[in-house]
């Protein structure tokens, strides 16, 4: 990880390439984030893959309701040789929920988008094969999305029958 | 102290000379070569022979003699495997030999959750099991999707008809080997084999209208799906 000095001194870096790239920087629990804008998310990654961080192990997204932008997408990334750990967070809004895919940097990302996609309904704009990954394809709505319903059978014990009585209308 | 010796099978003082092994030995060979008449050979047949219906004997080696499907979902097939495995052992039943193919097998046991999309794949295994077919929904997911109660799962009652649930998170090996107990008495008593008859669903029955049938071989063609026998591979397409 870099620490918080270290962080600061990579967003400078960014922001000298492209002063709009990074929109903020958060260090907590010794990890370090970079806010990117979303529309410069690719040149973020493609400047910290150059500087080393040459592995995405994870591509996930994150509902912040009712925080708005509501929908966070981050990129955990890796640098193999110094064993250094750095995040991306780009947040977008549900009202537009558009990114620009890094498929053609990382191949490995291709199904982790599609995941996003599929449960929150981020589109990676440029991905290959912009399709559901786990629910089947004429599923509708993003389930992992805080306002879609949890869904599911009523079922009823004699112990929850008070409380939970109607949970499922 | 007293000992007593005697010939192995000899009737003893007052027994019925039926029960004597060496008496009945005796009675075969004597009808086997035909000295046997009148009330003696009525008394052999009334002793060797067991009168049934054809469907009650059939019944009885249908449950005694089962292919269950190889095919595991979740956890609870871990607990399957145990069934099949030495310590609880369901050669013992005549249920061991698992079918790779869901054509040969007769037994479908659904152990796991079945989410949305698996539902159908689930489903159509089902379908092109041949009769008579039977289903036992293993654990607390298939049955009521238990402790992943959302959007992403279906009860397996929902798409399938199923003969016994095993109840448990997973089921204990035991429990199943019961619920399997269960299923054979239940083979062995009911008349209709088909699940249709025993379900009340004759009738219901699926047939594609032509244009579905269009619709599909138009669209398996389109990523690639050729009939069998087609080993070329590629159409004109």
């Amino acid at each position: 990880m870099p620490d918080a000095t270290g962080l600061e001194l990579i967003a400078h870096e960014l922001r000298d390439g492209n002063a709009e790239a990074v929109l903020g920087t958060e260090f907590a629990r010794d990890r370090a984030v970079i806010l990117a804008a979303p529309e410069h998310v690719r040149f973020v990654i493609r400047s910290l893959m150059d500087k080393g961080y040459t592995f995405i192990p994870s591509v996930h997204g994150v509902d912040y309701y009712p925080e708005e932008p509501r929908l966070g997408v981050l990129y955990e990334m890796m640098d193999m040789r110094e064993v250094d750990r750095i995040s991306v967070k780009a947040r977008v809004s549900t009202e537009d929920p558009r990114i620009p895919s890094i498929t053609d940097l990382f191949p490995g990302a291709n199904f982790d988008e599609r995941e996003v996609y599929d449960m929150f309904g981020v589109v990676f704009e440029g991905h290959p094969d912009m399709r559901r990954i786990l629910m089947p394809e004429d599923f509708e709505g993003y389930p992992q999305r805080r306002d879609y319903p949890l869904g599911g059978e009523p079922v009823l014990f004699t112990y929850n029958e008070e409380k939970n009585y109607g949970r499922w209308q | 102290m007293e000992v007593k010796r005697e010939v192995l099978g000899s009737s003893l003082p007052g027994m019925d000379p039926k029960h004597d092994f060496r008496a009945r030995q005796l009675a075969a060979r004597d009808m086997l070569r035909g000295d046997l008449e009148g009330e003696a050979l009525e008394q052999y047949v009334r002793d060797s022979v067991l009168t049934t219906t054809v469907d009650k004997a059939v019944a009885w080696a249908r449950g005694n003699s089962f292919f269950p499907l190889t095919f595991g979902l979740a956890c609870c097939a871990m607990e399957w495997m145990h069934v099949i495995a030495s310590r609880v052992d369901l050669a013992r039943f005549g249920w061991e030999a698992s079918r790779a193919s869901p054509r040969q097998a007769d037994l479908i046991i659904l152990s796991g959750r079945v989410s949305v999309k698996m539902a159908p794949v689930v489903r159509r295994i089902w379908d092109q099991m041949l009769e008579p077919k039977y289903a036992i929904s293993m654990g607390a997911c298939c049955s009521s999707t238990g402790v992943f109660n959302n959007y992403a799962l279906v009860a397996s009652d929902k798409f399938m008809p199923i003969d016994v649930h095993v109840p448990g998170c997973p089921p204990r090996p035991e429990a199943v080997a019961h619920g399997i107990i269960r299923l054979r008495e239940k083979i062995q008593a009911t008349e209709k084999p088909g699940w249709r008859e025993r379900y009340d669903a004759v009738g219901t029955e699926e047939i594609l209208s032509e244009e579905t049938i269009a619709r599909q071989s138009a669209a398996d063609a389109a990523i690639g799906v050729f009939p069998g026998g087609d080993t070329a591979g590629v159409t004109g397409a």
